[in-house]
């Protein structure tokens, strides 16, 4: 191939992956710039201990704490309902399924993300909530727990087909050794091959995390958009992205100080899941030293 | 005393018959190769007698085996107790990602063992057996992985002596080892014998004549020729089992 045209590809390819770099840039950008502007107003010492979130009343008060602990529940509750089903499934599918079984129930678990969030948001508030409230007294129709439940079903598919891809990798020769020694399926399954694919297994968990984090319709539709400070389930909450999307809809004046508050809440959401991806790195470097 | 006897025994993968009318017996303590070209049927064999062809989908069996005058392919045979009496030394060296102790001692673990001083006591005496005490002693809590291929299967072997076989089936131990490494593993296996009953799968005729009383000569799915070593290497009854020795083919 002539050089020219192998500079124009490189070039290219460089473009792309500069576009993705820029991208970032931007955003931190834009997020630090209408922030910036937002904490000259707000101290931002009032930003974080303030239990009361009512930008948009006549009483107005700009403590991030609810949001947060909105996010927190709601995001908690996702992943006490996906863990055990998700490495259950993917234990299940690596170590017990048989082949044929395994190749073809993988794609249907998967069309489950295929699904559009809104609708996961609909379930929870018209399926969920109503069988949930049957026999849970004194649960709202908008409540932390029912968003949380589905965002959990929402994301047993990623934990799932990411944990089964880790236990996949472990070679098979650990099983044979395993055996080999009269373990039995379950014991060569949980003491052999999940430990060996546990930095694997990790990061679908805080894959998984970070989706529930991020995770904005079912949330805003299901979970209320109350911004209060308490971990009762039970309660109607919201979380960070729900706020965001509330404000975005509503008429709220370009560059006021309502406006702002979108970026102060997007660079919490930032700074939160930037802190969550780096202790799970040095987690995994951890395990990942462990095993070395 | 024969403690293996194999009667008739044929292996099918699918439609594949990998392995045709299959009949020896083997003796306590001693130390038999079996040996062929690759794709005989040598380590199929050798996996049907701690039933390691279990998991693949498409294996079935016919015919009998016997160990310790019982049928382990019965119906009430429980695989678990078998491979606790039948251990297995694989090709490559294959430690689990855990630290030296914890390798040898997991066989006693699965087995629901809890009491601490017995599992010391077992993993210390296992790893002297293997010839790898000395090497290990004072980093017993490092992973597995930080050995050497040649000490990673010796680790191995100290695994499988743990759970106390009586047999233990050693598939191509040492082909992925250097030469001082095969010849610890050599060593070894010429120790072991005076307790263990060895099966081992070799590529290497030097190996087979070294070590083994015993040498059964595979080819294509049969058994050709199962005799005394000596016998086999000096005067072999078949032309195949001769082509094969002296390198002709194979």
């Amino acid at each position: 191939m002539k050089k020219s045209t192998e500079r124009l590809i490189e070039g290219g390819l460089a473009f792309s992956g500069l576009v993705t770099v820029l991208t970032t840039l931007a955003i931190i950008y834009v997020l630090l710039s209408e922030s910036w502007g937002f904490f000259q107003e707000v101290s931002l010492f009032s930003f974080l201990t303030d239990v009361e979130w009512t930008p948009l009343f006549t009483n107005k008060h700009y403590g991030i704490l609810p949001l947060l602990s909105g996010t927190i529940l709601t995001t908690l509750i996702a992943l006490l309902t996906a863990l055990p089903f998700g490495i259950t499934i993917s234990v299940y599918l690596s170590e017990y399924a048989p082949k044929g079984f395994r190749k073809s129930i993988k794609p249907a678990l998967e069309t489950l993300a295929a699904v559009p969030t809104v609708v996961y948001g609909f379930f929870a508030l018209t399926v969920v909530t109503p069988f949930l409230q049957s026999f849970i007294p004194g649960l709202s129709t908008f409540n932390a727990l029912s968003a949380g439940i589905v965002m959990g079903i929402m994301i047993i598919p990623l934990i799932s087909s990411l944990s089964e891809d880790a236990l996949q990798a472990v070679p098979k020769s650990l099983r044979e050794a395993s055996f080999g020694m009269g373990a039995t399926r379950f014991q060569t399954a949980f003491k052999v091959v999940v430990p060996a694919a546990s930095s694997g297994i990790l990061v679908s968990i805080i894959l998984g995390i970070s989706r529930a984090i991020g995770e904005t319709m079912v949330v805003a539709i299901a979970a209320g958009q109350q911004p209060t400070l308490t971990f009762d389930p039970r309660d109607a909450v919201e979380t960070i992205t729900a706020y965001i999307v509330q404000v975005s809809l509503g008429d709220v004046q370009h560059g006021s100080l309502e406006y702002k508050t979108i970026f102060a809440a997007g660079i919490s959401l930032f700074v939160f899941t930037f802190l969550l991806n780096n202790i799970s790195y040095r987690l995994k470097k951890k395990y990942q030293e462990q095993y070395e | 005393m024969k403690l293996i006897e194999a009667d008739d025994v044929n292996v099918y993968y699918g439609d594949n018959h990998v392995l045709k009318d299959i009949s020896l017996s083997i003796k306590e303590n001693t130390v038999t190769a079996f040996i062929g070209p690759s794709g005989c049927g040598k380590s199929t064999f050798l996996r049907t007698l701690n039933r390691m062809n279990d998991y693949i989908d498409t294996f079935r069996l016919e015919g009998k085996i016997e160990i310790d005058g019982k049928n382990i392919y019965g119906k009430k045979v429980k695989v678990e107790e078998l491979r606790q009496k039948v251990g297995m030394v694989f090709q490559k060296p294959n430690p689990f990602p855990k630290s030296i102790f914890e390798n040898v001692a997991y066989g006693l673990k699965i087995q629901g063992s809890n009491d601490k001083d017995l599992i010391a006591d077992r993993v210390e005496k296992s790893l002297k057996q293997a010839a790898l005490w000395g090497e290990v002693k004072d980093i017993l809590n490092k992973s597995a992985l930080s050995l050497s291929g040649g000490q990673q299967q010796r680790l191995c072997i100290a695994r499988t002596l743990a759970v106390k076989p009586s047999i233990i089936l050693m598939d191509e131990p040492a082909s992925a080892l250097d030469p001082i490494s095969t010849a610890k593993i050599e060593e070894l296996i010429f120790e072991l014998k005076t307790k263990y009953t060895i099966v081992i799968v070799t590529h290497n005729m030097q190996q087979a004549a070294r070590i083994s009383e015993r040498t059964a000569f595979f080819y294509l799915g049969n058994l050709v020729e199962y005799d005394k070593t000596s016998e086999i290497f000096t005067n072999p009854k078949h032309k195949q089992t001769e082509n094969y020795i002296t390198g002709r083919f194979g």
